[in-house]
């Protein structure tokens, strides 16, 4: 047996298994992996993070560290286990240099180990934010450039006590990212809580049984945490109700670019918090949004933003060291200055590696031109730490 | 030795031997490629054809087309899951803790579906399996949707399955064992008597069979390797969650035992690696076609699989020839 | 009190808008004994023809009332093209190609439509609150979903109960092959069954838009629901589909507005508010197999 192990049958098997190419020698260029939704029903939101990921390649003329850089992005199809395999393939097949992206708890969870542990290469998540890797799981080769989960509900929550706002009915979907949004705005939030509803995820169309219970309570106040389409949804029911005239929406990651077009005037005054705003006065920010608008002819989303800045954050690393990536203790230093013009102001990294940053409220308004979209009118907070990074071992 | 060599003689053995022969090498090659994607692949493919091959005991030999199959990676992920964020790493206590619940739960299962038939079974099966992707979900200690990271079963002194070329031999060795036992009890009385009830169940009653006790067998036995199939998924993504179990992965089980050729030995090996090219390759191949086509794969596929339902009957062991024997 | 019928309203709203659903699917299968996954697609296509077309004629009204016949034409081509070869084979070849349809169906959709969803608007007439008790208000336009659901519903009765077409149907549910003995154009038959399914799945997937959103992949969701709802009620029986999908929707309320606070008699807060999203979404589950256990060809299925 032993002589035969290549054997022409072997090399024929082989050929037919697509083995035959080898790497090509030349020099290669900077390989960044981006790990999205790009099809099914969450598709809206990965096509929005490559959009802003052209328009950083673009803004950085295709070159990163004096290189040219190629992007390779990979469908996760809103699944962790495919998430984690089309990571996989990035790290041993396509041997990128970053991977970036990642918009669900789930999947990163599912690829982290994968990517930073066995296959020694950087993250930079450019949405997720899960408890665990802010805390116990924190990871030399993990960065973000988003928020952990519990930090804009927080936020949010500072602002309702600044504002006097008395009572709040929590709403919210049953899963393990609608559970830390609630208990992130408990955390910080000192009124009275009238009630908090879980509502069935992801089939439940239909919020009637939770809005007549709002109703009925007559809270000071809602706070929601609906991402995409059931964010439409929700304000939809929550107008047509009625209650838009009784009881204020707060909310958190549920009224934002991608679905006020959805939701129209019906979300209008109503406020949320976020990292990042599409006003907010800095020059590489207005630059975004205007070269954004001009393409798409629709305002950047906060996913967006996060992935121009991860972009961004892995160009500083590779300016500052000319383009050599070999180093990756070199490579994690220059990244851990957080040494580029993020979109939202500047930040500086915490022992975790999330940043540590300010947060905005920002209120649904229509623009000059008749579109929806949101402006600042506030901020939460300052310099904002998350609160699990004393868990993790990394100081 | 003799008899062992025999079906070499005929092209479908050959084929079979062929590529049981590249899998079990297949960590040498990948290492001499430098190819390291391809083992994880391999292993994957592996795993699931474990799987496919389980389900096929009762889709393919009994007619039980159980559409909550995937509910046993997530009993056999999940029992291992739990004890190792309990710090209980052992495989030892992990396996057959894992496949026990496989067992109980497939019994159980089985025991109130099988009063049912066609459609019926079909939904009852899936509502099972809902209940417990539900309750996993629900499970906060133990992550609830976002799912678990785990480290891998521990056999000390045994073998390390954090090494990726041992613990892809263990899985292989594992499917031989599956193989080897399809194999058995395809042809035992057991398998006939199975196979009767599929196309006549009341002339198999009406022989004295008691039908309903052969099936709920045939059903906790299948529950018994797909729960293996869950502890050696677990084990290689080092990770639980909930997805593993939705019902799209019970679809997905499905399309591969009939791509293959269901009632087959060989079938579902074939059926789950053809499923993975084509997962891995359709995309970038209308990539080639033209840039950007290969987001739109899926609409390729689902033709696909609409063609395979008319005209592939047999799958692609009908492919291979006649059988022989 | 009050609360307590808006609830009941709520749960009734819900439960019409799945019969609708289930009508279509029930009606396929008890006729062609065809199982059609692929059902939730025709709703999905009802919701972005009607978005299509409301946006042409800029009316609500004449929007989804031309958006009926465009899912009937949908249906009838789908039918000819795959579901007619699917009549004579078995369930499982059926489940593989109406799988492979959904997702066929899906990713057209994001070619099409992009992968951005779309929202209809309620129209004009309806965007209002009426007052159905002193104090009570209740959005109009899920009156509208009521209305028009009972009325489908009333109608559907009369067609299968007074009419040839009904009498076929009937017929067909029990013995298909009498029907074919007696002469019947049974491939005329079977589109114009297609077709009126896709038309009520369309019309669930229209009127469901205004109050939630039209995307890719939306009647997937609420597909396993539909196909719960026929299987408790007895494949076949439009009957059983009524009154399941009127069981499924109160249960539905129930769970999420009185369970909580049930729970909470006897729990901690937290632990009630934790448990009971994650008991009201397995009750349907429960309650089908329970039923079949009891009755393993639903309630009011036909029995061999």
């Amino acid at each position: 047996m032993k002589t035969k192990l290549f054997g022409p049958t072997t090399i024929a098997a082989l050929a037919t298994l697509g083995l035959g190419s080898l790497p090509a020698m030349a020099q290669s260029p900077i390989k960044i992996g981006f790990v999205s939704t790009f099809s099914g029903p969450q598709a809206a939101i990965g096509e929005d993070m490559r959009r802003s990921v052209e328009l950083a390649k673009e803004h950085l003329g295709s070159k990163m560290g004096g290189k040219p850089f190629e992007i390779i992005y990979e469908d996760d199809t809103f699944k962790p286990d495919v998430g984690k395999a089309r990571s996989e393939k990035l790290v041993l097949q396509d041997k990128v240099d970053f991977i970036g992206g990642y918009i669900w708890s789930n999947v990163l969870l599912a690829s982290l180990k994968t990517v930073t542990d066995e296959g020694n290469t950087i993250l930079v998540s450019a949405n997720a934010g899960p408890s665990q890797i802010a805390g116990e799981l924190c990871n030399k080769n993990f960065f973000s450039t988003s928020w952990q989960n519990d930090q804009t509900p927080m936020a949010m929550g500072e602002y309702l006590n600044t504002k006097g706002v008395k009572s709040l009915y929590l709403v919210g979907p049953n899963y393990a990212a609608g559970k830390d949004m609630l208990a992130g705005v408990k955390r910080t939030y000192k009124g009275t809580i009238v009630n908090e509803d879980f509502t069935k995820w992801p089939d439940q169309i239909d919020f009637s049984a939770e809005l007549a219970k709002i109703a009925a309570a007559k809270p000071d106040g809602i706070f929601i945490f609906y991402p995409g389409a059931h964010g439409v949804q929700f304000v939809k029911q929550w107008a047509q109700a009625g209650l838009n005239k009784t009881v204020p929406l707060y909310q958190v990651f549920s009224i934002d670019a991608i679905t006020l077009p959805q939701q129209g005037d019906l979300a209008l005054g109503t406020l949320g918090a976020q990292e990042w705003v599409n006003d907010l006065p800095n020059e590489q920010n207005k630059r975004y949004v205007a070269d954004f608008k001009k393409k798409h002819n629709v305002y950047p989303s906060y996913y967006g933003a996060q992935s121009y800045d991860a972009i961004m954050l892995m160009a500083s690393a590779a300016d500052a060291l000319k383009g050599d990536l070999s180093d990756k203790n070199k490579v994690r230093a220059e990244l851990k200055k957080a040494n580029f013009k993020s979109l939202r102001g500047d930040f500086k990294y915490n022992t975790n590696q999330f940043p540590i940053q300010n947060f905005y409220i920002q209120e649904a308004v229509k623009d000059a031109g008749g579109m929806m979209t949101v402006k600042t009118i506030a901020t939460a907070v300052k310099d904002a730490k998350d609160p699990y990074y004393e868990k993790c071992p990394m100081k | 030795m003799a008899g062992l060599l025999a079906p070499l003689r005929t092209p479908r053995g050959l084929i079979v031997a062929l590529i049981l022969l590249v899998f079990a090498v297949l960590p040498l090659l990948t290492q001499a490629f430098d190819q390291r994607y391809l083992l994880s692949i391999g292993t994957r493919i592996v795993i699931w054809s474990i799987a496919a091959i389980s389900l096929n005991m009762i889709l393919g030999y009994g007619g039980l087309v159980s559409f909550g199959h995937a509910v046993f990676f997530g009993i056999g992920g999940y029992a291992v899951g739990i004890l190792a964020a309990n710090g209980l790493q052992s495989g030892w206590l992990q396996w057959p803790v894992a496949i026990a619940a496989s067992v109980l739960w497939a019994a159980l299962v089985g025991a109130l579906s099988l009063r049912t038939r066609g459609v019926y079974f079909i939904m009852i099966t899936l509502a099972f399996a809902q209940l417990v992707y539900y309750v996993s979900a629900g499970l906060e200690a133990y992550g609830a949707d976002d799912g678990l990271n785990i480290s891998r079963s521990r056999f000390d002194g045994l073998i390390d399955l954090r090494d990726k070329a041992s613990f892809y031999w263990l899985c292989f060795v594992l499917l031989l064992g599956t193989l080897w036992f399809c194999g058995r009890f395809a042809n035992s009385r057991f398998g006939f008597v199975l196979r009767g009830a599929k196309s006549n169940d009341q002339r198999m009653m009406a022989l004295g069979f008691p039908v309903f006790r052969y099936r709920l067998a045939a059903f906790t036995l299948s529950g018994a390797f797909g729960g293996l199939a869950g502890i050696l998924l677990a084990n290689e993504g080092a990770y639980v969650s909930p997805a593993m179990m939705s019902w799209v992965k019970s679809g997905d089980l499905i399309v591969i035992v009939v791509l293959g050729g269901m009632g087959t030995l060989f079938g579902p090996l074939y059926g789950t690696i053809a499923f993975f090219v084509l997962e891995e390759s359709l995309k970038p191949l209308l990539d080639l076609v033209h840039k950007g086509w290969g987001e739109y794969w899926q609409i390729v596929f689902g033709p696909m699989l609409v063609l395979i339902a008319l005209y592939a009957r047999g799958g692609i062991d009908s492919l291979l020839g006649r059988r022989h024997g | 009190m009050d609360y307590l019928l808006i609830q009941m309203l709520n749960g009734v709203q819900l439960g019409l808008l799945m019969f609708l659903l289930a009508a279509g699917l029930t009606l396929t299968f008890g006729i062609m004994d065809l199982v059609n996954l692929a059902h939730g697609s025709l709703y999905m296509m009802g919701a972005y023809l009607a978005w299509t077309l409301i946006g042409v004629t800029d009316s609500f009204f004449l929007g989804a009332l031309l958006a009926l016949p465009a899912t009937f034409l949908l249906g009838v081509a789908v039918e000819a093209v795959v579901m007619r070869r699917l009549y004579a084979r078995d369930h499982l070849d059926q489940v593989l190609a109406t799988f492979g349809l959904i997702l066929f169906f899906n990713e057209l959709v994001r070619a099409v439509w992009g992968p951005a969803g779309k929202s209809i608007a309620v129209p004009a007439f309806l965007a209002h609150t009426v007052e159905i008790l002193p104090g009570v208000l209740y959005p109009a336009y899920r009156f509208a979903i009521i209305v028009v659901g009972a009325l489908v519903a009333l109608l559907l009765a009369w067609l299968v109960a007074r009419t040839r077409l009904g009498m076929l149907i009937r017929a067909g549910a029990s013995n298909r092959r009498m029907i074919a003995a007696l002469g019947v154009n049974i491939e005329l038959l079977f589109s114009l069954v297609f077709g009126l399914g896709a038309v009520f799945a369309g019309l669930a997937g229209l009127m469901a838009a205004p109050i939630s959103s039209v995307k890719i992949g939306m009647g997937d969701d609420i597909l396993i629901l539909a196909f719960v709802i026929i299987v408790i009620g007895g494949i076949g029986s439009i009957k059983g589909a009524f009154v399941a999908a009127m069981v499924v929707g109160q249960i539905d309320i129930v769970g999420r507005a009185f369970l909580p606070d049930f729970l909470k008699t006897f729990m901690s807060s937290a632990a009630a508010s934790s448990a009971a999203p994650a008991i009201s979404q397995v009750l349907v589950y429960v309650l089908m197999a329970g039923v079949l256990v009891w009755r393993p060809t639903g309630l009011f299925g036909q029995r061999n």
